[in-house]
């Protein structure tokens, strides 16, 4: 399985090679809404004197500049490509290779994200030294914040597989995903800290699987969490991880039943 | 002008005649906007549950701006996107010959030559929201901020237009420019706030690089009365100067284009 990973991911890297200035057009619409709403919540704390729910400018920034970062080791597009594949017929050559596709799209996300690690890294080095952001976590938290980014990978991959999946029954899915991507908006922190959200929004956040993807990694580097709220939230991480791998395994079964290879 | 509402008419005839086919898509349109809407009010909501106003810019104002963002969104959804992708796909087919070879004027064919019905949506909603919040704030604007608001209305148009036109004849040289198309999503986004609360360098990529500060800043500024006479001279200014920069530049990328199989 190491062996296939390891195969898959240099063909990988070699195809996006291919699309490097397409790659660097896509980062900008990953990077630019952080630094939008960045500046719109330090606008907000500069008309209160100064910080708003417990943020000033310095940790508005080490907030969104984390998130940025987050939001860029977990997303996916596989919502927005599932529909294509099926209307295509694309699936057709994954389906006869005896390798869950899965796996495959797996590999993909992971060598953009390396190749993109280029372009990334200076990116945020630079906002860091634009918007100067105070970072204070626990050495623990550095470390569950780790463990953390990885697991919000997977709670994210599975989930949005699972609802990727459903270009199988839904002909044009870009209505769903936009509801999707509502929700995740507000619930995953990207749009404000959960803190600055009302408080029936926070406790649909926390029983959603949208907080454990991106709000939880962040609010642990930025040392906001104790102890017991970090073993909580990746106790959190791991069922959202099982529930998703779950779906993910059912949906996928009626999914390929019932597959019939349109363009065929 | 004539020739070019003539020519709108018949291909908008044509892109509802091809829409009317699929009806449902009219309802999956109207369920994205109201959505997409729904997530810009509520996300306004949320700021000002922590300010009074925004770098001066009250909820009501804010909401004015979010309509005419909608409005010049769904402006270039409806004709500009999708001719300038049609006008980009035609070069790299080499079928662009058909368009060159009619007895119109081409660079009028090209951007009016596809037309998304359905996104009309965006710019009906667009007034509806501007409306509702002017109602709200009992803002009746005299007839010189409509004039104001008009003019700068249509220069942001004309101003988006050109833009688009440029990125798209980039193409007669680099063949695969479709992803260029992307980087106006990507940064148009950032227009639904007053590009006066972004820092000098975001605020001069919105202004010069990306002209989306025209587009929908100006002419919220002109509707809740708050713009200068320079600033509307600079942006008629600009409107004339990149129309005809576009034009100039289209000429250049037309008598580069080589047609089919050559």
């Amino acid at each position: 399985m190491l062996h296939i990973y390891r195969i898959l991911f240099n063909t990988g890297m070699a195809v996006m090679m291919q699309y490097r200035a397409a790659m660097a057009i896509w980062l900008i619409g990953l990077t630019l809404p952080p630094i939008i709403y960045l500046v719109v919540w330090i606008t907000v704390a500069r008309s209160r004197g100064g910080e708003v729910g417990g943020f000033d400018p310095t940790e508005l920034a080490a907030y969104f500049i984390a998130t940025l970062v987050v939001n860029h080791v977990t997303f996916t597009w596989h919502m927005f490509e599932m529909g294509w594949r099926v209307r295509s017929g694309f699936f057709n050559p994954l389906l006869v290779q005896p390798l869950h596709p899965v796996h495959r799209d797996i590999v993909e996300n992971v060598s953009y994200k390396t190749l993109t690690l280029f372009i990334l890294v200076p990116l945020t080095a630079a906002l860091v030294w634009h918007f100067e952001p105070v970072y204070s976590p626990q050495r623990w938290a550095l470390v569950a914040f780790v463990f953390a980014l990885v697991l919000a990978f997977f709670v994210r991959f599975f989930f949005e597989w699972s609802v990727a999946l459903l270009a199988f029954w839904i002909t044009d899915t870009s209505g769903l995903n936009n509801l999707y991507m509502f929700l995740g908006f507000f619930l995953s922190g990207r749009m404000a800290p959960l803190d600055l959200l009302p408080g029936w929004v926070q406790t649909v956040a926390y029983y959603s699987p949208f907080r454990w993807m991106l709000a939880f990694p962040t609010e642990l580097l930025l040392g906001r969490l104790s102890e017991q709220e970090a073993l909580y939230g990746i106790g959190a991480q791991l069922i959202w991880i099982a529930v998703g791998l779950g779906s993910m395994t059912l949906t996928w079964q009626r999914a390929s039943a019932r597959y019939s290879a349109v363009g065929a | 002008m004539i020739a070019v509402i003539r020519l709108l008419t018949i291909f908008f005839r044509i892109g509802l005649m091809n829409e009317l086919q699929y009806r449902v898509n009219f309802w999956i349109q109207l369920g994205k906007s109201v959505v997409n809407l729904g997530v810009s009010l509520l996300g306004i909501a949320v700021i000002y549950r922590h300010t009074e106003h925004l770098n001066g810019w009250q909820p009501a104002e804010l909401v004015a701006l979010l309509g005419i963002f909608v409005m010049m969104g769904g402006l270039v959804g409806v004709v500009i996107q999708p001719s300038m992708e049609k006008l980009i796909e035609d070069v790299r087919e080499g079928t662009l010959d058909f368009t060159l070879t009619k007895p119109e004027e081409a660079q009028v064919l090209v951007s009016v030559s596809q037309v998304r019905v359905w996104r009309l949506v965006d710019v009906l909603l667009g007034p509806v929201v501007v409306v509702a919040a002017l109602v709200h704030m009992q803002l009746y604007a005299g007839a010189w901020a409509m004039v104001e608001f008009s003019v700068s209305l249509t220069a942001g148009t004309v101003i988006l237009y050109s833009f688009w036109l440029m990125l798209s004849t980039i193409s007669f040289w680099f063949v695969r420019v479709e992803n260029i198309l992307m980087i106006f999503h990507s940064v148009y986004d950032a227009a639904r706030w007053p590009v006066t609360i972004y820092p000098g360098w975001l605020r001069a990529i919105l202004t010069f690089l990306v002209p989306v500060t025209f587009a929908v800043t100006v002419p919220s500024q002109a509707v809740v009365g708050r713009l200068t006479l320079d600033m509307l001279a600079a942006t008629i200014a600009l409107a004339v100067l990149l129309l005809l920069v576009s034009r100039w530049f289209w000429r250049v990328g037309v008598s580069r284009y080589s047609g089919a199989s050559a």
